[in-house]
């Protein structure tokens, strides 16, 4: 007996049919989502005057779209089958050279509407780094073949060196007042980083849920011999996977300029490992071929929630990165094990 | 004689699923038995009782009269019963002398290394099945047939009673059956059982004194080989009778033909081969391993391309250089190693069939339209008859037989005119061999042209009007059926 699982199929569909669909779908999202939710719970039970109120809100709103979009980019890679290193040092590459611009270029008589347009030139500027560093990673990664982790442990290093070479090392300053003005601003009583967020959380969605593209990617990340064989063009998803990585670093290197009114080569380092782990926290599977933007997007708001509830409390520093540690754990165990309830169920 | 092993009513069940249903199996002193039965019948689970893998939920086994409720791995061992499975667990970064004796000193609690005695130990282990294999040689360097042996010989170290034999044959040519057939007769003389897994009929013939068949987790019949004839086989492992056919190309001779290649050649692999491929046709291909019969079809199909002669696509010259571009130009392949080239194992039965044809899924915007992927999904897994009721479930739980058909499903579905096939139904029980083989037929009669790669020479004479054989990069010989089944 190969495998029994085909032959009970018969005998369960009575059973589980009312749900089934429900567990295709959604089943690896609805335990996350408990978690989640539990998170919050406790968080406002144990102190909701402090954490039920706006303030604690919009500082939360704030801060977790920097690291969304760093596991947002995490995660195109991961799902290709590799991972990507470099989408911090992309981030700030991308960030030093929208501060050059915005610093050594706008003339100091500028009127308001010329400094919009370098401000949106260096935007651009910045999402071009990204895209172009994030291409150099999928290039060496498929047509060179050296293995991702290998190819984005190097280009990390090599981008933060090219963002020492240009500050000399230093912190960016000066920029133009308006960009920690739009940093910090809102729209319809939302943060601004945070309707970004939202903007590329929705395009990451499209790409690798709703389109061809996202589907050959995931078929490419499990098995990319069985994909090659199916005739999809793998070097050039693979490529994509890496731009669109990139693209996003970048988009979190504004953020974070715009957070910090400065750019520095190495800000925000420990997003690394933090974006690492809570992909795979929101369910996209490190050995490739599966991930999805919702399960990223409710990691990220579960930690954020969880570390601005205990800053709250006012643990220890040492204390929050135990407790990351810990709920990191608990979640992959569970899902773990909530994947092989589901399997057994099938 | 009294029985070496017997097993008595042995049930056992995975989760509500009735895996093996009152099985007996008993097996005498020096005899080689053959299990039979189609893929899911419970062979596998019948030997992992008996190694100790699986404990039965009911039952009981005697093992020279000796009762057991259940056996643990260790006191299988050592009651003498090693099993051969199918990937042999050697270890293919050790010589192979490593790989013979390690085992057996660390089962003697030596720490360690002696290397005189670990040569010793190997020379004496590879002359028990008269083999000739260097012992300083890297097991990953040795072909598939030698590492069998290893294993084999390695088994008999602890002093194996009975070899159980899970489809040995799968991955060895012609020759190297022939040389395992006469190390199992050697065992024998030896007074070793063997248990033969398989369901390839001719071989069952061949070696086997006795069969025990089962089908659907239950004992169908228990009998001599003699007494049996192919055709009841047949019957007994599927529940039905399968009729020998052969097929005709219905279309004149008279069209242009889909495929022409004209002294196509890859070094190294593949020289001069001629051959054009008419509407209808079904090409049988076979030739043994190093014929370049694969490496011929992955050339047509761009995985490794050709780089001397020409290949013509209905009359227009062609250079196909990667898979995608032979889509295009509506050449598909079904690779033989269907688990890690065919599908792709960790995504879902749905999946695993649009692959190919997703960009004529879409709606706005590029879009995936689930609703023509749910038309077209159900299209298919009706009209080749897919058992699986969850096409959202990895195609991993199919069956062999079931997987096959999702890549035929995957190309069927890009509407292509040159099928190529290599080796389709190994591993594929016989029930849906055949289905296959009708599916195959029926697009021929549409007027698409087949390439079948086959070891398997009656399925070749069943379903081609033309056979192809090729030995050490050549085409030696390119026969209509009716001359073929004259000249053998």
């Amino acid at each position: 007996m190969s495998n029994p699982l085909h032959v009970n199929e018969d005998k369960k569909q009575g059973r589980f049919n009312l749900n089934k669909d429900f567990i295709d779908k959604y089943g690896d999202l609805t335990l996350l989502f408990f978690i989640m939710i539990s998170v919050f719970a406790i968080m406002a039970i144990i102190n909701p005057n402090v954490f039920l109120s706006q303030g604690m809100m919009l500082s939360i709103a704030n801060q977790f779209p920097i690291l969304g979009l760093l596991t947002l980019a995490m995660m195109f890679a991961m799902v290709s089958g590799g991972i990507d290193l470099s989408v911090v040092s992309t981030a700030n590459l991308s960030a030093i050279m929208a501060s050059i611009i915005m610093v050594q270029y706008i003339p100091a008589d500028a009127s308001a509407g010329v400094t919009t347009l370098y401000i949106l030139l260096s935007i651009v500027c910045a999402l071009l780094v990204g895209c172009v560093a994030g291409l150099f990673n999928g290039i060496l990664v498929s047509v060179v073949g050296i293995p991702a982790i290998i190819v984005t442990l190097g280009t990390m290093q090599l981008y933060m060196g090219i963002a020492l070479v240009l500050t000399k090392g230093k912190s960016i300053v000066g920029l133009p007042t308006i960009v920690s003005e739009v940093g910090a601003g809102t729209l319809f009583g939302i943060p601004f980083p945070l309707i970004i967020f939202i903007m590329f959380v929705i395009f990451s969605y499209f790409v690798l849920n709703l389109r061809d593209y996202g589907l050959k990617l995931q078929m490419t990340g499990s098995n990319p011999t069985a994909s090659k064989f199916s005739g999809i063009n793998v070097t050039s998803i693979t490529i994509k996977a890496y731009v669109i990585s990139g693209l996003l670093a970048a988009v979190a290197g504004l953020l974070m300029t715009a957070a910090t009114n400065a750019a520095k080569a190495d800000f925000g380092t420990t997003y690394l490992l933090q974006a690492i782990l809570v992909a795979v926290m929101g369910g996209v599977n490190p050995y490739g071929g599966r991930g999805k933007v919702a399960g990223v997007v409710m990691a990220v708001i579960t930690m954020q929630i969880l570390s601005s509830g205990l800053g709250m409390l006012q643990v220890s520093n040492f204390f929050k990165d135990f407790m990351w540690g810990t709920v990191l754990i608990i979640v992959l165990l569970a899902n773990l094990f909530y994947n092989k309830k589901i399997s057994k169920l099938s | 004689m009294e029985p070496l092993i017997e097993m008595k009513e042995i049930s056992k069940n995975f989760g509500g699923v009735k895996a093996l249903e009152n099985v007996n199996l008993t097996i005498y002193p020096g005899e080689v038995h053959c299990l039979a039965g189609e893929n899911g019948c419970g062979k596998s689970t019948l030997i992992k009782v008996l190694s100790g893998v699986h404990t039965p939920d009911h039952g009981e086994i005697f093992i020279n009269k000796k009762r057991y409720k259940r056996l643990h791995t260790q006191e299988s061992i050592q009651e003498g019963i090693q099993v051969i499975y199918q990937d042999f667990s050697v270890f293919p970064n050790l010589t192979v002398k490593e790989n013979l004796a390690m085992g057996y000193e660390m089962s003697n609690n030596k720490k360690l290394v002696n290397w005189k005695l670990f040569e010793k130990i190997a020379k004496q282990a590879l002359e028990t099945i008269d083999v000739d294999i260097d012992i300083n040689e890297k097991v990953e360097n040795l072909s598939v047939a030698d590492k069998q042996l290893i294993a084999i010989a390695r088994s008999l170290l602890f002093n194996a009673r009975l070899i159980v034999m899970d489809e040995p044959t799968t991955a060895l040519t012609d020759k190297e059956v022939q040389s395992l057939f006469n190390v199992i007769s050697n065992l024998k003389r030896k007074g070793i059982s063997i248990l033969f897994v398989s369901h390839k009929l001719e071989e069952i013939f061949t070696i086997a004194e006795r069969a025990t068949i089962l089908r659907n987790g239950k004992n169908v019949t228990e009998q001599l080989i003699s007494e049996l004839d192919t055709n009841q086989l047949i019957y007994h492992m599927t529940g039905r009778e399968i009729k020998e056919t052969t097929y005709e190309s219905e279309f004149n001779e008279n069209q242009k033909p889909l495929l022409k290649l004209k002294n196509f050649g890859l070094k190294y692999m593949f020289a001069d081969v001629n051959l054009e491929i008419y509407p209808g046709d079904i090409v049988g291909v076979t030739g043994t391993l190093g014929s370049g019969r694969t490496e011929l079809a992955e050339a047509i199909f761009g995985i490794a391309a050709s780089d001397s002669g020409t290949m013509e696509i209905n009359g227009e010259e062609a250079k196909i250089k990667n898979p995608r571009q032979a889509v295009k130009r509506k050449i598909v392949y079904v690779p033989e190693d269907r688990l890690t080239k065919g599908l792709i194992l960790e995504q879902s039965i749905e999946r695993n069939i649009i692959i190919s044809t997703v960009e004529n899924l879409l709606k706005k915007f590029r879009l995936i339209s689930d609703n023509k992927v749910k038309n077209s999904v159900d299209y298919w897994i009706k009209n080749l008859g897919i058992v699986a009721k969850f096409p959202k479930r990895n195609v991993s739980v199919l069956s062999g037989g079931n997987q096959q058909k999702v890549v035929l499903s995957k190309w069927l579905a890009s509407e292509p005119d040159i099928l190529i096939l290599n080796s389709p139904t190994v591993g594929v029980d016989i029930g849906s061999k055949e289905e296959i083989h009708e599916v195959i037929k029926e697009q021929a009669r549409k007027g698409m042209g087949v390439i079948l790669i086959s070891d398997d020479i009656p399925e070749l004479k069943q379903n081609c009007n033309k056979i192809v054989t090729m030995d050490k990069g050549k085409v030696i010989s390119i026969d209509h059926i009716s001359e073929y089944a004259m000249s053998r």
